[in-house]
């Protein structure tokens, strides 16, 4: 063989291997995609979304409580994440000189690479023992500690695409910077901030480890943001591990209702992250 | 929207920009800070042999970490080894070889994979792919390969084994993903010029594309590396909760994530639960380092294709 045959013949090896490799990191997401839709569609039914878990061993119930508590502690997670996120960003965009601005955004991407359950940790020590106990609050500072990096970062890239000749438009016209920023550059920027906003919560609304030991969990309605409160992933986890078949079912169930709120999610945001000012 | 009388808009929005920019510093700075109290007495009494001592027994008040560390580090490697050729493969597949449609698919595809949570990772690893392993791989390597250190004892299911395949999954998004950002930034020209002399694709790639984008991609996958090592809910889940110290890819193991988990909520006494913070400063301080490294390699990739200009 002479030295053009071998090389485009391991040229055709190397492609082939390449195929191979796009497949088999393709395979897993098949492989648990179709398990969570065929262990988890026959127990979505009007009880999972109405019922609280039913008591171990016994068949039936749902994971509302879950479904209500992971909406609020995302709600409270969001109230206190989102404005430190956006405010932070105008910050980087408005203000800060190039050294500072790098600073901070360096430290939000080292920020958003800490492990979930230290956000926990942190959020036990803040929160749950001045508390002297386990509350929804401490879990949304949990997540909330989860966002601050994702939106700050996303919401910077957003407003950096905004073209000068619009912030200085307005600024000619006499109007201040503090309601340039809100109403012209904010404004022009929503709909890639709210594209964050989607990601951050499609993130935190899966985390689990972080609710361990702050929101951590109850099998019943709770009644008090000072009370523990149940959140989907923590049921998953709880149910995962159980030796009950049954509460197997519900895990699978709640694993398919979180899947496909990701889904729609990212697909969501997806679909309002086409930036006007893109090229 | 006006403001009361005497009230200064632009200072005010200053000042809660600075506020919350600077909150983010305030965040690490709290978080070791806290951490490093919290764990202090368990700092002073056991000093470094918590980092080399092997025995966890809380009732008798002795604390050594080297299990779990142990089990980070094993399953940690072994799934960045497994992962990185294969992510990086399909990273060089979406940019270098697919057509740029039929890409973006599998690149959307690669980010449903980051998407799904790690807790539901973990219940198709206890319920799915454990029993698997249990009943089909595990004998099947006990048979064959037994005699080989790494494959000895009995087929569990739930295992170091496990752990490392479903840390191989979930860090694959994140090396791919960012890999190939990376390829994208490598300049036009640098192929063309290959192409040019007559080079096939693939000694394209190997000479003008990966070198070009080495830093970056050693970026993405150390960036892997941090995920692996904080990885939580998957890992307890599947990875069989027992601190021994094994060979054995076979046996049960745990991490210092998920002694974390498993028991901070029941810690009995206060020097259990400074050695749990203890766990989670080292933790902490091994991600931290982490990220600030893969950070500083993606970033000197985007600064050389910025000063390189063409694009």
């Amino acid at each position: 063989m002479n030295r053009l045959t071998i090389r485009s013949l391991k040229n055709a090896l190397m492609m082939l291997l390449l195929g191979v490799a796009t497949l088999t990191v393709l395979l897993p997401l098949v492989m648990i995609f179709v398990h969570i839709v065929k262990m988890g569609i026959s127990s979505v039914s009007p009880d999972f979304f109405t019922q609280i878990p039913a008591p171990p061993g016994e068949s039936g119930g749902g994971m509302a409580n879950g479904l209500v508590g992971s909406a609020i502690l995302i709600v409270l997670a969001g109230g206190l994440g989102i404005p430190v996120g956006i405010f932070g960003a105008m910050y980087l965009v408005e203000y800060g000189g190039s050294r500072i601005s790098s600073g901070i955004r360096f430290a939000a991407d080292v920020l958003s690479g800490v492990p979930s359950i230290i956000t926990g940790m942190v959020a036990y020590t803040l929160m749950v023992v001045p508390m002297k106990g386990f509350s929804a609050l401490a879990g949304a500072v949990a997540l909330a500690l989860i966002m601050i990096p994702i939106v700050l970062r996303t919401t910077e890239e957003q407003l950096k695409m905004v073209p000068d000749t619009l912030r200085e438009a307005s600024l000619a016209l006499g109007v201040p910077l503090w309601r340039t920023s809100l109403r012209v550059t904010l404004r022009s920027a929503l709909k890639g901030v709210l594209t964050g906003i989607l990601l951050a919560v499609a993130r935190i609304a899966g985390e689990t480890a972080p609710l361990l030991f702050t929101a951590l969990g109850n099998q019943f309605w709770s009644k008090k943001l000072t009370e523990p409160i149940a959140a989907l992933p923590l049921q998953i986890f709880n149910f995962a591990i159980s030796p009950y078949d049954d509460w197997h079912r519900l895990a699978w169930a709640g694993a398919l209702v979180l899947v496909t709120l990701m889904f729609v999610l990212s697909l969501t945001a997806r679909f309002l992250g086409r930036n006007k000012y893109q090229s | 929207m006006k403001l009361p009388k005497g009230l200064n808009g632009d200072l005010l929005f200053k000042g809660i920009t600075v506020l919350f920019a600077f909150s983010i510093l305030a965040i690490i700075a709290l978080m070791i800070l806290e951490m490093a109290d919290q764990s202090l007495p368990a700092i002073r009494k056991f000093g470094w042999s918590f980092v080399g001592g092997s025995d966890w027994d809380a009732v008798q008040g002795i604390f050594g970490a080297l299990p779990y560390i142990w089990g980070t580090v094993v399953s940690s490697i072994l799934a960045l080894l497994l992962a990185t050729p294969l992510g990086v493969g399909t990273a060089i597949f979406i940019t270098e070889i697919a057509p740029k449609r039929f890409g973006g698919v599998v690149a959307s595809l690669v980010e449903l994979l980051a998407a799904i949570p790690s807790v539901i990772y973990g219940l198709w690893g206890v319920l799915v792919m454990a029993p698997w392993l249990q009943q089909t791989v595990q004998p099947y390597l006990i048979d064959h390969f037994g005699f080989l250190p790494f494959f000895q004892g009995a087929p569990y299911g739930v295992s170091m084994m496990a752990a490392v395949i479903i840390l191989m999954i979930m860090v694959l998004p994140i090396i791919t993903s960012i890999t190939k950002e990376v390829l994208q930034a490598v300049p036009q020209n640098q192929r063309e010029a290959a192409i040019a002399l007559g080079a096939t694709r693939w000694e394209m790639i190997r000479m003008a594309v990966l070198p070009y984008g080495r830093s970056g991609i050693l970026g993405a996958v150390i960036l892997g590396l941090g995920r692996a090592v904080g990885e939580t809910m998957a890992v307890t889940m599947v990875i069989g909760n027992t601190p021994q110290i094994s060979l054995s890819l076979l046996s049960p193991g745990y991490t210092m994530p998920s002694v974390i988990a498993n028991e901070f909520n029941e810690a009995t006494s206060a020097l259990h639960s400074a050695a749990l913070m203890e766990i989670g400063l080292i933790l902490l301080a091994v991600t931290l380092i982490i990220n600030v490294l893969a950070r500083l390699l993606l970033w000197s990739m985007t600064r050389k294709t910025a000063v390189g200009g063409a694009k």
